[in-house]
C-alpha cells in the first residue's frame, strides 16, 4: 500500500502544480474560441501574480488581493482585446508587447516599492490562501484506496484548486449548452455569418477576453498567494506558454485542456522527482529531457503525426498580415 | 465617420506615422518613470550619458547593436515572407553550439579560416534550428508561431543538457565550455585597431559589426534585388497569387526561414566569438525578443533595423547605466520601453492614421476631387 500512496502524493503534487496551467489554458480557450489569439498568457499571469500580491500585502487579506490580481490581468486583457478587436491589429505582435510589457513592468514597480530586486515581502498568514481538509480526511486516511485517494488528493487543497478544478465542467457546459457559448464558438469560426445574423462580433469577442483575463488572473493569484507566499519577477517561469501548449495539444477543447494540463503539470512534479532516479531500460533520465516533452509532445501534434491540431479560426490570423488601414476598410464597407 | 479619407501622403505613411508611434512608446515611457517617482528628463539624461557620454558607452552601445542588427533583420526577413519568427532566441542559442562545435573542430587552423569556419557553424546551426519549424510550416502546416514558441524551451532544455553534462570542463561545477581557441575568435576593436595606432577603449565591441552590416546590405539586396526576395515578398503578400505565378511557397517557407536562422546566428557571433570566447548559459540574454522590436521598429527594411538597433543599443547601455545611477528604475525599464515600442510600433500602428489622414486633409481640402 506504501507505493501507492507514494503515487498519490506524487499525483496530488502534479495536480498542484497543473493548477496556474488549467487556469491559463482554460483562459486561452476562451480567447481562441471566440477568434482572439492569446500568445500574451505569460504576461497576463504574471500580472495577475503581482497585482494579487501586492494587493494582499497591502491589505492583509487574500481575498482583496485576488480581486486585485484579477482586476489587473482584466486591464492588461482589454489593451489586448483593444488592439485585436477594435484596432484589427496583429494578434501575435500584440502578445508579444504584453508578455514584454507585463515582464518589466511587475519587476520594475515591484523594485520601485520594496526595493528588494522585484520581490515583494514575504506575505502575513491571513493574506494567504490556506489547504482546506475536508471533512473526515484524517479519520478515512486509513481505508485502502479509497482512503489515501480522498485525504491526499480530494482533500487538501486551497480554494483557488478547487474552482480550478469546478472552471472546467463550467467552460464545457457554457461553451457547449447556451446560446453564448453557441454564439461565442461561432464568432470564431465564422464572424462575418455572426455579423449578418445581427449580433455583435465585438461585444461577444470583448465578454470572451474579459473571461479570460478573470481566469489568467487566478492563474497568477495561485501562484503567489496559493503556491507561494510572495511575487517574484518572471515566477511565471514559461507556465503561460505551456498552457498554450497544452491549448494546442488539447485542440481548444475544454476536458482535453484538463487531461493535458494535468498530464504537463505530472511531468513537472516527476521532473523534480526524478533528479537522480535511474529508469529501467533507459538509464538515467536527464532533467532537461523531461522538462522538454510538453514542447516536443506539442510540436509532434502539431506537425499531424498523432492527430491534427486544427485551430478554432477560419481565417489563419497566425500569419503576419499587414492589416488594412481603417480608410480603405471603410470604402469596403460601403460597397 | 462615413466618408473615406483619402490614404496618406507617402511621406506620413513612411516617416510620421513610425516616428508617433515610437514617440507615443516614449512619452508613455516617460509616464512610467515619473509614476515610480523620478524625473524623466534626468533619466533621459542618464540614459544618454551612459550610452554616448564617452568612447567606452559608445562601444558597449554598438557592441549591442550588433546583435540587435542579426536578430532585427532574422525576424525581418520572415516578416516579408508573412511569416514571424518567434524562435530567434532559440534559433541564436544553437548557433552558440554550431560556433563552439566549429571553433574546437577547426581550432588549429591559422585565423581568419578558423573563425570564419565558426561563423559558418553559427550560421549552419542556427539555420538548421530554424528549418524544423519552416519546414513544418511549409509542408505539415503547422503555425510557425508555436512551434518556434515550442523550439525555444526545447533549445533552452538542450543546451542546458549540453552545458552541465556534455561540454563543461571536467571536474567543474560552472556550467560553462573551455574557452575557445583563439584562432577561432573575432577580433575586439580595440585589438584590431591597436597596430594602426588608434586608442579605442577596451569594450566587447568586435568586427561581428562588419559581418553585420554586410548583412544588413546583403538582405537589402536580397529581398529588393534577387529573384528570391520577389517570391518572398510575392508570399508574404499574397500566398494564393504566388501560386498561380508559379512560385511554391513552401519553398519560399523553407529558405525564408533557413536565411532567418543564419541571420539569428550572428547573435551567436557577436557574443560567443567576439566577447564570451566561451559557450555560457543564456548568452542571448532574451536578445531574439529585442530582434521583434527592432524588426518591427525599422518596419522590417534593413536600413531601419540599423537605426531601430542603434536605438536599442543606446537602451540597453544607457539603461544599465541608469539603472547604475538610479536604484529605483532597474534594467527592467528597457524591457517596458521595448514592449511598449512593440505595442505601439506593431499592435496599434495604425491607431493614430485615422486622426493623422483627418489632420492632413484639414492641411489640403478635398475640394479639388
Amino acid at each position: 500500500m506504501d507505493s501507492f500512496s507514494d503515487f498519490i502524493v506524487i499525483f496530488a503534487s502534479g495536480l498542484r502544480l497543473s493548477v496556474p496551467l488549467i487556469l491559463a489554458c482554460l483562459a486561452g480557450l476562451w480567447s481562441e474560441r471566440s477568434g482572439v489569439v492569446d500568445i500574451g498568457l505569460e504576461g497576463k499571469i504574471l500580472t495577475g501574480a503581482f497585482g494579487g500580491a501586492a494587493v494582499a500585502y497591502a491589505t492583509g487579506s487574500a481575498w482583496l488581493g485576488l480581486l486585485g490580481g484579477v482586476a489587473a490581468s482584466i486591464v492588461v486583457s482589454y489593451v489586448h482585446g483593444y488592439a485585436s478587436i477594435s484596432q484589427r491589429a496583429n494578434q501575435i505582435v500584440s502578445g508579444t508587447a504584453i508578455n514584454m510589457v507585463c515582464d518589466g513592468l511587475t519587476a520594475l514597480i515591484g523594485n520601485a516599492i520594496w526595493s528588494q530586486g522585484g520581490r515583494t515581502p514575504q506575505l502575513p498568514d491571513s493574506a494567504l490562501f490556506h489547504d482546506i481538509e475536508l471533512p473526515f480526511a484524517d479519520a478515512l486516511a486509513d481505508v485502502p484506496i479509497l482512503g489515501p485517494i480522498y485525504a491526499h488528493l480530494i482533500s487538501g487543497h486551497d480554494i483557488v484548486t478547487y474552482f480550478a478544478f469546478l472552471a472546467v465542467p463550467l467552460t464545457y457546459w457554457t461553451m457547449y449548452k447556451t446560446r453564448f457559448g453557441l454564439r461565442l464558438r461561432a464568432v470564431g469560426e465564422n464572424p462575418a455569418a455572426v455579423d449578418t445574423a445581427g449580433i455583435s462580433v465585438a461585444a461577444l469577442r470583448y465578454a470572451a477576453v474579459t473571461i479570460c483575463g478573470v481566469l489568467v488572473g487566478l492563474s497568477g493569484v495561485y501562484l503567489s498567494i496559493a503556491q507561494a507566499a510572495y511575487f517574484q519577477p518572471h515566477m511565471s517561469a514559461g507556465k503561460g506558454f505551456i498552457a498554450l501548449a497544452a491549448l494546442v495539444f488539447a485542440k481548444w477543447r475544454p476536458w482535453p485542456a484538463l487531461a493535458t494540463c494535468i498530464l504537463f503539470g505530472s511531468l513537472d512534479a516527476a521532473a523534480i522527482r526524478m533528479q537522480s532516479a535511474v529508469l529501467p531500460i533507459v538509464g538515467k533520465v536527464p532533467v532537461q529531457a523531461i522538462q522538454a516533452l510538453p514542447y516536443v509532445l506539442t510540436v509532434i501534434l502539431l506537425a499531424g503525426f498523432i492527430g491534427k491540431a486544427t485551430p478554432p479560426m477560419r481565417f489563419s490570423i497566425f500569419r503576419w498580415e499587414k492589416p488594412k488601414s481603417p480608410s480603405s476598410l471603410s470604402k469596403v464597407r460601403k460597397q | 465617420m462615413s466618408q473615406p479619407l483619402k490614404p496618406l501622403p507617402a511621406w506620413a505613411d513612411v516617416a510620421l506615422l513610425p516616428l508617433l508611434n515610437v514617440t507615443a512608446a516614449f512619452v508613455i515611457s516617460g509616464f512610467v518613470v515619473a509614476a515610480i517617482g523620478e524625473s524623466p528628463l534626468r533619466a533621459l539624461q542618464l540614459l544618454i550619458g551612459g550610452a554616448l557620454g564617452d568612447l567606452e558607452g559608445v562601444g558597449f552601445t554598438l557592441y549591442y547593436a550588433t546583435s540587435f542588427i542579426f536578430t532585427g533583420l532574422a525576424v525581418a526577413v520572415c516578416f516579408h515572407a508573412g511569416l514571424f519568427n518567434i524562435g530567434v532566441d532559440g534559433q541564436a542559442y544553437i548557433g552558440g553550439l554550431g560556433a563552439t562545435l566549429a571553433a574546437f573542430a577547426f581550432g588549429i587552423l591559422p585565423w581568419p579560416v578558423a573563425a570564419l569556419l565558426a561563423i559558418v557553424g553559427s550560421a549552419v546551426f542556427g539555420a538548421a534550428f530554424a528549418a524544423i519549424p519552416g519546414y513544418l510550416q511549409a509542408k505539415r502546416d503547422s503555425h510557425i508561431v508555436i512551434t518556434t514558441i515550442m523550439f525555444n524551451y526545447i533549445a533552452s532544455a538542450l543546451m542546458g543538457y549540453l552545458l552541465v553534462h556534455v561540454l563543461i570542463v571536467p571536474g567543474s561545477m560552472d556550467p560553462k565550455s573551455a574557452p575557445l581557441p583563439a584562432s577561432a575568435l573575432v577580433p575586439q576593436f580595440y585589438q584590431a585597431l591597436a597596430p594602426l595606432g588608434v586608442k579605442w577603449p577596451v569594450t566587447p565591441f568586435n568586427l561581428s559589426f562588419v559581418l553585420a552590416i554586410l548583412c544588413v546590405v546583403g538582405v537589402w539586396a536580397l529581398i529588393w534585388r534577387t529573384r528570391l526576395g520577389y517570391e518572398i515578398r510575392t508570399v508574404g503578400a499574397n500566398s494564393s497569387a504566388a501560386i498561380y505565378g508559379g512560385i511554391s511557397p513552401a519553398r519560399v517557407t523553407i529558405l525564408t526561414t533557413l536565411i532567418s536562422g543564419a541571420l539569428a546566428g550572428g547573435l551567436a557571433v557577436n557574443v560567443i566569438l567576439g566577447d564570451e570566447q566561451r559557450l555560457i548559459l543564456d548568452f542571448t540574454s532574451g536578445f531574439g525578443f529585442v530582434g521583434i522590436a527592432v524588426a518591427l521598429m525599422g518596419r522590417a527594411h534593413p536600413f531601419g533595423i540599423v537605426l531601430a538597433s542603434l536605438l536599442f543599443g543606446i537602451l540597453y547601455q544607457g539603461g544599465a547605466e541608469l539603472a547604475f545611477e538610479t536604484p529605483k528604475i532597474s534594467r527592467d525599464m528597457i524591457v517596458v520601453i521595448q514592449g511598449l515600442v512593440v505595442l505601439f510600433a506593431g499592435a496599434l500602428e495604425h491607431m493614430f492614421r485615422r486622426p493623422l489622414a483627418l489632420l492632413l486633409s484639414g492641411f489640403s481640402r478635398p475640394g479639388a476631387d
